[in-house]
């Protein structure tokens, strides 16, 4: 892909070289090309408008360096726009202990994966970790988490039978603060963009346990309502941070692009596959890299 | 106010005293793919309807039923027919095994399940509280067992019982992970072989919040397995699910059925008039 748009983008500035600066002209083929790429990732409509217009912007009156191709240096300078959009001030999760950390998200997103997988990194960094089991929607559910937690050997907190939400929330709250936990996930059930009944059900989740990190996780393959979706979260709860799952398949992961753009929330962490250990921190590189489907642009760049 | 309103409020500025709607953005926005947007949008362009929004959107619903089409398909009737639903990751297969299967035995036929996610925590466990609340037998076997030979011995099973139907679960699965598709290429040729040759229905079950994605999802799993349709799921979202024309449209390959909560109730036969409604009025 990378070879692609540079081949295009090398006979669009074929007759540029020695022109001097690039120009409104010689760049409009560009920017569809990079226009394209970033349809074709999800990053949403409006969101690739602002961005191609931005880049037009800073591309129009570069200089053309006699040393490079155009072609090349025009990526370079898309690329690090990318990069500053993904820029965030937040640099992992909030210090505080004891830590509490609700997941949430869209059915199927990740999150009881994400849990324990975050519960392996934290407690890789020696924090004393448990788990919470606050779904009570899906079935097995909670079967899923405790199954999870004993594979990386985390205590796991899950309600009772017939149990309801609030008394169960405020008892593993309780028990999780006698027991000296100094990080305490909270996996919660699955919900929709439109479910307001489940909605406000997180949001009581949320008064209960006051969790200093609240993490939405979403899937890379999320398509164009990405943004709306996050945006009905954020009305209910004080969304603080993304992470990105399933980003070991080959979809793009433009949404979070866009979320970025719009909400300004970053995402903190990538989830690369099944298993526990298949976990990251989030570097913008990778999702830059994958918007465009690009093997190694970091190498590319640093050469431009 | 309407979705449709919403969003041609959204992306009509006024040019000039001209109203204009910008289409490409209305198009791209629900998912629609990149292809089919631009198929629509130079259509527009060419029959010159851009500036006549009640035109063309007469234009781009008719040229939308001309894509979905009113192709018949019907289950496999087999001794039993086998359904075999396959996906990525939390696309909703196990939940649409359970909606079937409750659809199945409201009509009054004999049903099957196999719990051939061996691999996932509890997702045995997932298929076999949903086969309690149906009474109906789940075939499983334990976390890390061959899953092709789970299926065969639901196969088996439900031959001998004389099923109508055996609905196959299956582990999620990217579609860049060559040895789990073609772990999945196994368990589809144990069930044919298993059942004489006779084809299998496979069902490729897609998450109807993904965008772009699901036209490779499709594309692959068709290469590996053959699909005969496709279960849009999570369409109670605000999501579009404008991939399901993108699908037909680049591959062939039609949607038919829609899911719409987490109950067992919740899964609708797809129709193109009722996607078209929606997608201009929601
Ligand atoms: N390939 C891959 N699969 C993942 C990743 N994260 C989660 N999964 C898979 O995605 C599916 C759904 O994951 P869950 O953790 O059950 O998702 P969830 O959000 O808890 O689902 P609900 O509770 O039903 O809303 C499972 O098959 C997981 O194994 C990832 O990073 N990569
Ligand atoms: N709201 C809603 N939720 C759905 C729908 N279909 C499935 N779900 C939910 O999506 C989540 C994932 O569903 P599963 O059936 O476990 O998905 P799966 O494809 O079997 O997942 P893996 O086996 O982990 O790959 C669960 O929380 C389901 O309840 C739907 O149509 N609407
Ligand atoms: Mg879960
Ligand atoms: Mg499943």
């Amino acid at each position: 892909m990378l070879e692609l748009l540079q081949q295009k983008l090398q006979s669009l500035f074929k007759n540029l070289r020695g022109y001097g600066k690039l120009s409104e002209e010689n760049i409009s083929g560009a920017i569809r090309e990079i226009r394209l790429a970033l349809l074709a990732a999800d990053v949403h409509y409006q969101v690739v408008r602002d961005i191609c217009e931005e880049v037009k912007q800073k591309a129009l009156g570069t200089k053309v360096l006699e040393s490079i191709r155009p072609g090349d240096q025009f990526i370079k300078i898309f690329h690090d726009a990318l990069i500053e959009y993904l820029a965030s001030e937040k640099q992992g999760l909030s210090t505080e202990r004891p830590l509490r950390i609700l997941l949430c998200g869209l059915n199927g997103s990740g999150k009881t994966t994400t849990a324990a997988k975050l519960a392996l990194w934290c407690k890789k960094n020696k924090e004393r970790v448990g788990l919470v089991a606050a779904d009570l929607t899906r079935p097995a559910a909670r079967e899923q988490l405790t199954k999870l937690a004993s594979q990386i050997d985390v205590p796991v907190y899950a309600p009772e039978k017939e149990e309801k939400i609030e008394a169960f929330l405020s008892r593993a709250l309780e028990q999780t603060k006698q027991d000296r936990l100094s990080v305490v996930i909270y996996d919660t059930a699955g919900r929709l963009d439109l479910d307001e009944e489940l909605l406000k059900e997180l949001q009581l989740a949320y008064s209960v346990v006051l969790p200093q990190e609240v993490l939405l996780v979403i899937d890379s393959a999320t398509g164009q309502k990405g943004v709306d979706i996050v945006k009905a979260f954020l009305e209910k709860i004080p969304v603080s941070g993304l992470i990105l799952s399933k980003f070991d398949g080959d979809a793009r992961g433009g949404a979070a692009f866009s979320v970025k753009k719009v909400t300004g929330l970053s995402v903190l962490f990538l989830g690369t596959g099944e298993k526990v250990e298949a976990f990251e921190p989030f570097r913008a590189e990778r999702l830059v890299d994958r918007l465009f489907g690009f093997g190694d642009i970091v190498s590319f760049v640093e050469k431009v | 106010m309407s979705f449709w309103k919403n969003l041609v409020g959204k992306f009509t500025t006024l040019i000039g005293q001209k109203e204009q709607v910008d289409w490409e953005a209305i198009l791209i926005e629900s998912d629609l793919g990149i292809n089919l947007s631009q198929k629509l949008y130079s259509l527009l362009e060419k029959e010159k309807l851009l500036n006549r929004t009640d035109l063309a959107e007469k234009r781009i619903r008719n040229e939308l039923i001309a894509i979905l089409g009113n192709g018949n398909l019907s289950f496999p009737i087999g001794q039993p027919g086998v359904i075999l639903l396959v996906g990525v990751n939390g696309g909703g297969k196990t939940t649409t095994a359970a909606k079937l299967a409750y659809k199945f035995k409201s009509e009054g036929k004999k049903v099957y399940l196999a719990a051939c996610d061996t691999f996932r925590a509890a997702a045995t466990e997932q298929l076999k509280i949903w086969a309690e609340k149906l009474e109906l037998p789940v075939i499983s076997a334990k976390e890390g067992a061959d899953a092709a030979s789970v299926a065969f011995r639901a196969y088996s099973q439900a031959s001998q019982s004389q099923a109508d139907y055996l609905i196959v679960d299956t582990a999620g699965r990217q579609a860049n992970k060559k040895n789990l598709m073609l772990e999945l290429g196994k368990i589809k040729k144990t069930l044919e072989k298993a059942s004489g040759q006779v084809p299998l229905f496979v069902l490729l079950v897609v998450d109807g919040t993904s965008g772009s994605n699901v036209l490779v999802q499709a594309r692959e799993f068709h290469e590996a397995l053959g699909l005969s349709a496709m279960v849009v799921t999570k369409l109670d979202s605000s999501a579009k699910g404008g991939m399901i024309a993108a699908v037909k449209y680049e591959l062939g390959i039609p949607t038919l059925f829609i899911g719409r909560g987490e109950n067992l109730e919740a899964l609708e036969a797809f129709s193109p008039e009722g996607f078209i409604e929606e997608f201009f009025s929601r």
